[in-house]
């Protein structure tokens, strides 16, 4: 192949450097079809007409916006709060255990799509507290390389759920993004199959959270414990 | 017969994808309401542009919906689509419901799930895609019963959310004709062409490994799954997997959770690594990429067997 067979490939380099510096998703998508089209030999006539017909066939992927009006609903009637009042309950139980505990949780409610606002409304103002409090509870003390590792992990927990279980709901904008992708390829798959093939991944991430979640409660017992000793001595 | 019911999944499909249409109008008029905002009007016109590929997109030459494809992407290059005022609830208002209503909050929701997935199960004749809209009208039904809310709130709080949403949320359908065109331009073929050289033949656990490590590269380099589904899926999934005789369903569904765990890997992703961590105050910025990568590589590695066991 001669190097301008490979002059297509500037659509593929748009795409990534526009992520990766940040430029408008919305234009760097639709710069990079463009860019495509002209360097393949297509008229602009044929790129319009490509963009707008596979745009037409994949409104499937924005099928979404009609679960919104009843999780807006909800939220206006205390979603969120019922959430927090269940979290609560959970008291004492270790660091990694609540973790734990909390994946299950948020694994639920991605595969059910209800939006519990993540770090922002969930991990900072309840999960981190808690678990924070729960290492000063069975240590009787403050640490603040167990404070860090904490932290860490009860973000990463709020990203281990959403993320592996969010395909399990049929309209979930990702489920419907392979649904469409593949069927634009000429492979029919609906959102029915993807949404049980993504069972397996998110049943297996709340295991290996726990292990991982266990071996966080391993570490703060020997941060909690090197602690006491030096206390004694 | 059998044509009919395709004629009928059609038509009630049309109907959902017209209320979808009818949202971003109702977008679009909140905010030229907004007097505050000053691009109001290339707010409105953006969400105007997407109502008409919504609801008139199949009767209309495609290359119309091409253009107004183009002038959205403009609109957001510039800058020009913004939030506009909504009637946000207070959180004593959420706390007075949450305390009235108790746990029959989650009614409605979880119904939303169930109600997909038992009529794309019960009535697949209805076609799948549509059960996901079929659910969420039980689903509000239902909503108004458990909150007795009046209806105008629903269309209200479904128009703050998707305005909350934004222009990200026509990402994933962009990205799928983006993958039509790069289809047409034979990216597969190049792709493939280059990677051939690096997979053995008909060797399955490579072109596994080929796959889901790709996404997960991909994905770590552009910050999003989304992305690099669309790419890697044309480039590599297709032709070394699906085309020779991976089931499709294993392979999508696998692939995009595969690019997860890039996603839990890598600085790109910064709202939900970096910005979290400046939120919870962690004294290094990648303590929680530190506090992933473990689970990040076990589980790239599960996707691996998963896909090579079930795939085949």
């Amino acid at each position: 192949m001669g190097l301008f067979d490979y002059l297509p490939l500037l659509g593929v380099l748009i795409v990534v450097l526009g992520f990766v510096f940040k430029v408008d998703t919305i234009a760097t998508v639709v710069l990079a079809g463009v860019v495509t089209g002209l360097v393949s030999n297509m008229t602009l006539m044929d790129i319009l007409n490509i963009l707008g017909k596979s745009f037409i066939s994949q409104r499937v992927a924005t099928l979404f916006v009609l679960t919104l009006p009843v999780i807006g609903l909800c939220e206006r009637y205390g979603l969120k709060e019922k959430a927090v009042d269940l979290i609560k309950r959970l008291k004492n139980a270790t660091s990694g255990f609540l973790l734990t505990l909390y994946q299950v949780i948020r694994s639920i409610a991605g595969a059910a799509s209800l939006r519990l606002g993540g770090h922002p409304q969930f991990v900072r103002p309840l999960i981190n507290p808690m678990v924070q409090a729960a290492f000063v509870a069975k240590y009787g003390k403050e640490d603040k390389k167990a404070e860090e590792y904490i932290k860490g992990y009860s973000a990463a927990s709020e990203n281990f759920g959403n993320f592996f279980s969010q395909n399990c709901f049929m309209g979930a904008s990702g489920t419907l993004l392979i649904v469409s992708t593949l069927s634009e390829q000429g492979f029919a798959v609906t959102a029915l199959d993807i949404a049980k093939m993504s069972i397996p991944v998110c049943i297996i991430a709340v295991l290996v959270g726990a292990v991982h979640n266990y071996f966080l409660d391993y570490q703060l017992k020997k941060i909690g414990n090197k602690d006491n000793q030096e206390e004694k001595e | 017969m059998m044509l009919q019911v395709a004629g009928v999944s059609e038509f009630i499909a049309e109907i959902y994808f017209s209320i979808i249409g009818i949202i971003f109008i109702l977008v679009g008029l909140k905010a030229l309401e907004d007097t505050q905002l000053e691009t109001r009007v290339g707010t409105a016109v953006f969400w105007f542009l997407l109502a008409l590929t919504f609801i008139f997109g199949p009767y209309i030459p495609h290359w119309i919906s091409g253009i107004a494809i183009i002038l959205i992407a403009c609109l957001s290059a510039q800058g020009q689509v913004k939030l506009s005022k909504s009637d946000v609830p207070t959180p004593e208002e959420s706390r007075e419901n949450a305390n009235r209503l108790g746990n029959k909050v989650f009614i409605p929701a979880l119904g939303l799930a169930i109600f997909a997935l038992v009529v794309a199960t019960l009535l697949p004749a209805l076609g799948a895609n549509n059960a996901i809209g079929i659910s969420a009208t039980i689903a509000l039904v239902i909503a108004f019963f458990v909150t007795k809310a009046k209806p105008n709130l629903a269309v209200k709080d479904g128009v703050r959310l998707m305005d909350s949403v934004g222009p990200t949320g026509i990402l994933p359908q962009l990205l799928a004709a983006l993958g039509a065109v790069f289809t047409v331009a034979g990216i597969g073929n190049i792709v493939s062409g280059s990677v051939s050289a690096i997979i053995p033949e008909g060797n399955r656990l490579a072109a596994v490994i080929a796959y889901c490590v790709g996404m997960a590269l991909f994905t770590v380099i552009m910050g999003n799954g989304f992305a690099a589904f669309s790419v890697i899926t044309v480039g590599i999934g297709i032709p070394f997997l699906i085309a020779q005789g991976a089931n499709p369903v294993v392979v999508g569904a696998l692939g995009l959770t595969a690019g997860y765990c890039g996603t839990l890997l890598t600085p790109m992703a910064a709202n939900f690594n970096i910005m979290p961590a400046a939120l919870l105050e962690t004294k290094n910025k990648y303590m929680i990429i530190k506090a992933q990568v473990p689970v990040a590589i076990t589980m790239l590695v599960v996707h691996v067997a998963l896909m090579y066991f079930l795939a085949f």
